[in-house]
């Protein structure tokens, strides 16, 4: 397939090229390229060529609550999205913690044949903080990270001991910052809106706390860690006074926290209510100056996938979360390229390479030889975020009716489309 | 007044709350000659539904409906399909498709009221919904200050205690600012909403600045659970460091106005000499309660 004429993104920079994919990989990469007779061309003159977009926190929630999103629903949401690797989030039923477990999603995956799929393993069965997941087990069957996404381990020993274990299988844990004594039930930040709206908060230190024994412990034990979906000023410094003297130690956040403030919880918007919660300006800003620096290494969209009924009741009573993978990459070119002057490259490598290389995955650049993983996007579109077109099952989201700019056109995984936007 | 709803001060435009209270002052004023039969809910129905115990605002509310002419069923908890699992949602469907003309809530979820107000037909009143708002009372505690002085604009009103929990304090704080009073607060640090001063609060750091100069003096409920929780060490501690005493009251105007929503904790929010004494308007509130809460649902009503 040859596909012409596009823009494409390279790490240092965007070309108008020509792509030719052969066997599922970049074979020619050039200015001008001729089909022969033969040959399927692909015009792209106008769009945009992207990596292959990575997702390194998502929750397909299959098994046990497909209800909400299947393995399935979740990948078709995935590749609309302009994603062709997610990894997804341990809290199933049962949880991800055993190597039959990981194999199923895989297995499922592969069946259903959109994107790839990359289990992220519990680090303690069950969830529970107790004892150690199969975490060898997991590793053989194709887990790529461990993690206790929903909560922290919060007994540090164990957490140590998970550390150094899971170092043993090259796997690095992905850390859900939050300690729970300070949580206790608050379901927004603490701030002015949680007291106009009588919701409890809780405190930035919730979150940062466990970020700081975190990098403790990876400095201590001179091993890498992951944190996740940071949200507050103050966790961002944190890690940047951490990566300064040297502690390996990579981080995300989500479209949400540099778009969003807690005024979104104003009138009680369950779809607003995400864990971490969106916080004050301060720290919105605070975010997009931590990508742009490189203290914050990439974009996750914590696609959090849940049926309306699990919304529609009582904010305190609502489920935590925001479906977004069909809205991480127009949120981040909208607000960080457009409205705050980065660079398509580092949109990339915030979206595609970063997160390949914090998870040492296959792929994440247009470039020869590399698994013909890309995303074709109009950026000169915008369009209106509308749930009911999503193809997630789930469609909270705090976004609905919000003007964004840049559409995804076309997903190519290992050179098939495997999305291609439907003509009006 | 043109509002399907009344969830709260905070969203109320000064000359609706003024509204209610001249109306108010009227039903009050016919109340105390012992004149209990009006017409403006006549042919309607009204449900009190409450998932929180309370004794006064129900009894209050059902009285004002009654008085008002409405029919009157009251649904708490216990009773209800609520035990059964049902959603806040589904039991509003159902009470709507009753045909209920008015739903008075009371919620531990802060929230609660508006999330029913946007599901059902009917005119929704927030009786409190967790630590959001409580109209009525604050509309209540306006009004026995509004015919005490003949104005809220003016006034100087000092709140203390638990200011976090208190779904009152801040009603009374949204709706005292609105009509041009000033409201300072006293409490414990843990007690305190981050960020309350933007709403219109001036915090103080000693009961003495709250209360200098004070026309009302009003204590808030403090449960014991928040002990418990934390945020102080003993009640007899909150009393002494926190309360309202005889000391204190000093520092208030001559013939400042004592006030408390109820029920009141002898000894600790008050010392039962303020509780007992010549300026004690809390069980006038109580009479308030039902001539402003018929205010309400008059108000509500005649747009049907």
């Amino acid at each position: 397939m040859l596909i012409r004429g596009a823009d494409v993104v390279f790490s240092d920079g965007v070309r108008k090229s020509d792509i030719r994919i052969e066997g599922g990989l970049f074979t020619q990469i050039a200015p001008t390229l001729d089909p022969p007779e033969n040959e399927e061309v692909l015009e792209a003159a106008g769009l945009t060529a992207f990596p292959g977009l990575i997702d390194m926190h998502v929750h397909l929630r299959d098994p046990g609550f497909e209800k909400k999103e299947t393995i399935e629903t979740g990948t078709m949401s995935a590749v609309k999205g302009g994603f062709t690797q997610i990894c997804c989030m341990p809290n199933t039923r049962p949880v991800i913690d055993n190597k039959v477990v990981v194999t199923y999603v895989k297995a499922r995956a592969r069946e259903v044949g959109l994107c790839k799929v990359h289990p992220i393993g519990a680090i303690t069965e069950g969830q529970k903080g107790e004892a150690l997941a199969a975490i060898g087990g997991m590793k053989a069957a194709g887990a790529v990270a461990l993690s206790e996404d929903g909560k922290s381990v919060q007994n540090s020993a164990l957490m140590a001991k998970a550390m150094l274990y899971a170092s043993d299988f090259g796997l690095k844990c992905l850390c859900h910052c939050e300690d729970a004594s300070l949580v206790d039930g608050a379901v927004v930040h603490e701030g002015d809106y949680s007291t106009l709206t009588g919701l409890k908060g809780s405190l930035r230190a919730a979150e940062d706390i466990m970020i700081a024994r975190e990098l403790c412990l990876a400095e201590s034990l001179e091993l890498p860690v992951h944190i996740c979906h940071v949200s507050t000023y103050s966790g961002i410094q944190l890690i940047r006074e951490a990566k300064a003297r040297g502690v390996k130690v990579t981080a995300e956040t989500c479209p949400h926290y540099f778009t969003l403030t807690d005024a979104a919880i104003r009138d009680f918007d369950p779809n607003a209510k995400v864990n971490p919660p969106l916080r004050a300006e301060r720290d919105r800003v605070a975010v997009i100056a931590g990508l742009k620096d490189g203290t914050l290494d990439c974009i996750a969209s914590d696609h959090a996938p849940h049926h309306a009924d699990d919304k529609n009741v009582e904010f305190n009573d609502a489920a935590f979360g925001i479906s977004g993978l069909e809205t991480s990459f127009a949120l981040s070119y909208t607000v960080l390229v457009c409205e705050n002057g980065f660079s398509l490259p580092k949109l990339s490598a915030l979206m595609s390479a970063n997160p390949a290389g914090i998870l040492s995955l296959t792929g994440g650049e247009i470039a020869v030889g590399a698994p013909a993983d890309l995303m074709l996007a109009d950026l000169n579109e915008s369009w209106r975020v509308d749930p009911a077109a999503f193809v997630s099952k789930g469609k909270n989201t705090p976004f609905a009716g919000k003007k964004l700019q840049g559409r995804v056109k076309y997903t190519l995984s290992d050179g098939e489309i495997k999305y291609r936007e439907a003509r009006a | 007044m043109n509002q399907k709803d009344i969830l709260g001060l905070y969203d109320m435009e000064a000359a609706v709350i003024d509204e209610i209270l001249t109306r108010g002052l009227a039903y009050k004023s016919e109340l105390k000659r012992g004149n209990k039969v009006f017409h403006a809910l006549s042919g309607k129905s009204m449900v009190t539904l409450f998932y929180e115990n309370s004794t006064r605002t129900r009894c209050s509310f059902e009285l004002a409906g009654k008085f008002l002419g409405a029919q009157v069923v009251n649904i708490s908890v216990a009773a209800s399909s609520v035990q059964k699992g049902e959603t806040l949602v589904d039991t509003g469907k159902t009470l709507d498709a009753m045909q209920n003309d008015v739903m008075v809530i009371r919620h531990p979820a802060s929230g609660a009221a508006r999330l029913l107000a946007k599901t059902v037909r009917a005119h929704v009143i927030n009786a409190g919904d967790g630590m959001n708002e409580h109209p009525s009372q604050a509309l209540l505690d306006m009004l026995t200050m509004r015919e005490h002085f003949g104005k809220i604009s003016g006034l100087k009103v000092a709140i203390l205690g638990d200011i976090y929990h208190s779904r009152v304090a801040k009603s009374n704080l949204y709706g005292l600012t609105k009509l041009g009073a000033q409201v300072t607060m006293f409490g414990p640090r843990t007690l305190i909403p981050a960020g309350i001063e933007k709403l219109g609060a001036k915090i103080c750091s000693s009961r003495e600045e709250a209360v200098d100069g004070a026309d009302v003096v009003m204590g808030l409920r403090i449960q014991l659970e928040r002990q418990k929780a934390g945020n102080f060490p003993s009640l007899g501690e909150f009393a002494k460091y926190y309360g309202a005493n005889e000391e204190v009251i000093k520092y208030a105007k001559p013939g400042a106005l004592i006030m408390h929503p109820g029920p009141v904790n002898r000894g600790v929010e008050l010392t039962s000499a303020l509780i007992d004494g010549d300026t004690s308007k809390i069980e006038d509130q109580v009479l308030s309660g039902v001539a402003v809460r018929m205010s309400m649902l008059a108000l509500l009503g005649k747009e049907d």
